[in-house]
């Protein structure tokens, strides 16, 4: 693995803290209170500073880092996350998530957008007057990182190397593979600019929490020249001694060109667990010519012999000094180390224990208040579709098996037909728990929405609330990743369009609030989502006006209240009196009726004059598979998607209506719909067949409008496996893709939209419009 | 020489994975867990040398993560760096309760994080 992989760790990451951001956010707005969702909120925006940090992408920590340490005062709760706060919070999870997208696809975020959304979050964070507030301006003085530590090597058996504690020399100070020759004695004491006496003693926590003296010691003695002196003062007599206690005191001298900072910086993680003092110059006592300490004639006898040889940097010496095990015990006593970890460990100091106590406590709360989590694991896409594509292989050869047996006719119900049924539900379930995997909930998508509501909001002045409904609903992932585009587009309109502007609103009655409701359910083996709005609904005066003047409808023509809210959906239809940049020129919906037809849906819209519109689109859970209309025409077998058919009929005679050359239309209860005689459309025969001795499948088109598809017959309804065409053949003008029936033999999957199309005289749109699977 | 074994605790895949790469590379073996309740269990399956830990994490944070690898005999002197990007003193002295070695406070130096963690392992 290399950075660039790992750094796309950190953008996927990203995605998944930027979205728990938003939906915990979401979630404080909404009312909820739990302090999990806050960490959760404040850990998403750490993780993020914390990885941006490691690539030195320095907007994104700059900006993390303000919105953590607002997000901090809401953890310590020294800052209430009221509507307007989390407003604030909302769209610096907007910055963040444009900050991270620059960060990844180069480009950046307008510094003034940031720069004042951080003064904001500042403002928040100070505002209170916390006394928490001082976090903030912390990490800003971005000390080295100060690491002053070591191990306790007597408790490490298995590590070699931290189970060397003899000789006890200065040299040993200096790391394994480097600066042997760096302490004590290889610079004279002339090039030091400074002089300082360190006293430092040690307290039993200091051993508690991993921390040894000798590496401290170590560490200082990196920064120049040092002469050390042990105090034993505070030695008891050994039977007084607590094998876990801490008493020398180390007095030690240091020539070097570093500061006192530096000093004490060595001791940085250390302060807390012992005492002490940097003075500038040198100490008030006699402090031994090498590192050597002196011979401690008034120590408590029983201790004596452990501090000599210890400190001795004379090499030779020590190596000549008693057998290892005794060293050993030497530097354990030294250190002040807690005795051979071998030895069954004697209690722990009341504090310890305490902690202890509390740590059992805590991991029991925090593993009790964590509802087990469903495993996870990740697998990449590919092999997912690898399976989904075997799947539908299995499927197919499944279908021509039980075909098979069917033409041989084996005869009732043999072990043959039992074991096929068998087979068959077998495979359905495979089937379906294999598309299971590629189906994710539609809440990004959802989360996302959001977003766009607020900044449609702010462009246009407009109070919206949105809710969301449904959002753990899935689908498959290629539906969801498509769904995005039409729907940013309905939500924008409908904010835009369909929601009166707060002065409005409050003038009829309304509260200046509008409601935006977004939500999923499954239904019928599909996914249904609707956007409602509580807005003013649609304005069918204008849209039959514009209709008209557009020449969509003629003004004689009556039409029912459905079919003009429905008008809408015609290409290059906008009543918004003035074009905002919002909805944007030449997009309309009728691009978000195309995009929803082309994922195998539908959109419909319902509106109330004053009380609001609803959209409502439902599309196939998965696009890898399809229920299709298998019909004949022209001795060739053809699939029609179900979802485009509205009705199928047996037309009659006296319903058929010539006009012109080639036109011809049937009367389907009071309205023409026109003819489109698929065969002939698609070349496979060069005559128009008779109605009347097909089937005539009424669909409805991107337009809006309906066709009559001439069919020769129906074989009928069935579920079938979309093979790419473009992938194994070549894209076909009317067809959309391919599948393989039961009985081996290949269909084309009918592109209803493109068909219509080469009806109407345009040319057929050479792009396939259903997405192909396989 | 036997391999030192680094139990790293950070929720962060991206952190873990630079983690990972860069104690490989410097002849470590890691082992890696993504919170503190996984890092108390990741603890007695590995037997690591030393530990590098997060102190932000879902479940058990770093705070309670280190008091728990602390009560327990085997590891009461395991040494333990705190990986962080807080520097706040408060933060640092509660990891020091809690019983952490160090401090290495985000974006780590690689350098500086083999040399800390050659330091205290030494």
């Amino acid at each position: 693995m290399d950075m660039n992989e790992i750094k796309e760790i950190f953008f996927q990451e990203c995605e998944e803290q930027l979205a728990e951001l938003e939906s915990g956010l979401l979630a404080l707005n909404d009312g909820d209170t739990d302090i999990e969702t806050v960490n959760a909120v404040f850990r998403a925006v750490h993780s993020i500073k914390g990885g941006a940090g490691a690539f030195g992408l320095d907007d994104l920590v700059g900006f993390a880092h303000v919105f953590e340490t607002t997000l901090d005062c809401v953890r310590s709760q020294t800052l209430e996350p009221t509507q307007d706060v989390l407003k604030v919070m909302l769209r610096s999870a907007d910055v963040l998530a444009d900050l991270t997208a620059a960060a990844r696809e180069g480009g950046s975020v307008e510094a003034e957008r940031t720069a004042v959304l951080a003064k904001e979050l500042e403002a928040l964070a100070k505002g209170e007057a916390l006394p928490a507030a001082p976090v903030a301006a912390a990490p800003a003085a971005a000390a080295p990182p100060p690491v002053v530590a070591s191990a306790e090597p007597v408790s490490e058996p298995t590590d070699e190397s931290g189970f060397q504690p003899v000789p006890f020399s200065f040299d040993d100070f200096s790391d394994e593979e480097g600066d042997v020759s760096a302490p004590v004695e290889t610079t004279g004491s002339e090039s030091y600019s400074n002089k300082f006496t360190v006293r430092f003693k040690p307290r039993s926590d200091l051993y508690a929490n991993g921390n040894e003296t000798v590496l401290l010691l170590r560490d200082l003695a990196k920064l120049g020249e040092m002469r050390v002196r042990c105090e034993t003062d505070g030695l008891p007599a050994i039977d007084k001694l607590d094998p876990e206690g801490a008493y020398l005191a180390w007095l030690i001298e240091i020539s070097t060109n570093s500061a006192e900072d530096e000093i004490r910086s060595v001791f940085e993680f250390a302060e807390w667990d012992c005492q002490l003092e940097v003075t500038a110059g040198e100490p008030g006592v006699e402090m031994p010519e090498t590192a050597a300490v002196e011979e401690p004639e008034d120590a408590p006898m029983a201790v004596v012999p452990f501090d000599l040889s210890l400190l001795d940097d004379e090499p030779a010496a020590a190596e000549a000094a008693a057998p290892a095990e005794t060293d050993i015990a030497q530097v354990t006593a030294a250190s002040g180390e807690p005795a051979d970890a071998g030895q069954p460990a004697p209690e722990l100091p009341a504090a310890t224990a305490a902690i202890a106590a509390n740590a059992e406590k805590q991991k029991a709360a925090a593993v009790a208040a964590v509802p087990a989590a469903p495993q996870t694991i990740r697998v990449d896409l590919d092999r997912v579709d690898r399976l989904i594509n075997l799947v539908g292989e299995l499927v197919i050869n499944q279908a021509m098996l039980a075909q098979s047996v069917v033409e041989n006719e084996t005869g009732g119900a043999s072990a043959i037909n039992l074991g096929l049924d068998e087979l068959q539900q077998l495979t359905r379930e495979i089937q379906d728990s294999v598309m299971a995997i590629r189906a994710q909930p539609v809440k990004p998508v959802f989360q996302r929405m959001s977003r766009i509501v607020r900044e449609i909001a702010d462009m246009t002045g407009k109070t919206v609330r949105l809710v969301t409904e449904g959002e753990n609903t899935e689908v498959d992932k290629t539906v969801i990743d498509k769904l995005a585009e039409p729907l940013t587009h309905m939500i924008r309109n409908a904010v835009d369009h369909g929601l009166e502007t707060p002065e409005k609103r409050e003038a009829i009655g309304k509260s200046r609030e509008g409601v935006l409701r977004l939500s999923a359910k499954h239904r019928s083996g599909r996914i249904v989502i609707e956007i409602a709005d509580d807005g003013a609904g649609i304005n069918r005066e204008r849209v039959r006006q514009k209709a008209i003047d557009n020449g969509l409808i003629t003004a004689e023509q009556n039409l029912p209240d459905e079919e003009i809210d429905n008008l809408i959906f015609h290409p290059g239809f906008s009543t918004a009196e003035k074009l905002s940049d919002i909805s944007g020129r030449g997009v309309g919906m009728d691009v978000v009726k195309r995009s929803i037809q082309s994922l195998g849906g539908r959109i419909n819209i319902t509106s109330t004059p004053g009380k609001g519109s609803i959209f409502t689109m439902s599309l196939p859970l998965t696009l890898a598979v399809l229920d299709g209309m298998v019909v004949t025409v022209a001795g060739q077998t053809l699939v029609v998607p179900l979802t485009a058919i509205v009705e199928t009929l047996q037309p009659e005679k006296q319903d058929i209506h010539s006009f012109g050359s080639n036109q011809r239309l049937i009367a389907i209860r009071d309205t023409f719909c026109p003819l489109v005689d698929v065969g002939h459309i698609l070349r496979f025969r060069p005559h128009y067949a008779d109605p009347v001795e097909g089937v005539a499948l009424l669909v409805e088109s991107e337009g809006g409008g309906q066709r009559a598809l001439m069919v020769d017959a129906i074989q009928g309804q069935r579920q079938v496996v979309i093979k790419s065409l473009e992938a194994n053949y070549t894209s076909v003008p009317g067809i959309a893709a391919a599948t393989i029936l039961g009985d081996g033999r290949v269909a084309l999957i009918l592109d209803v939209d493109s068909v219509v199309a080469a009806s109407r005289g345009q040319s057929m749109r050479g792009e396939m419009s259903l997405a192909a699977a396989g | 020489m036997m391999k030192k074994k680094v139990l790293t605790v950070d929720d962060s895949r991206t952190i873990r994975n630079m983690l990972l790469v860069t104690l490989n590379n410097a002849g470590f073996e890691t082992v890696q867990a993504e919170d503190g309740v996984e890092g108390l269990e990741v603890l007695e399956e590995s037997d690591p040398d030393v530990i590098v830990t997060d102190i932000n994490m879902p479940r058990l944070d770093g705070f309670g993560f280190i008091e728990g690898v602390r009560r327990n005999d085997r590891y009461r002197a395991i040494p333990i760096l705190v990986l962080t990007t807080e520097s706040d003193p408060e933060k640092k002295n509660r990891a020091r309760e809690a019983g952490a070695t160090g401090w290495i406070v985000k974006p780590f130096d690689p350098t500086k994080l083999i040399a800390a963690i050659e330091r205290v392992t030494a």
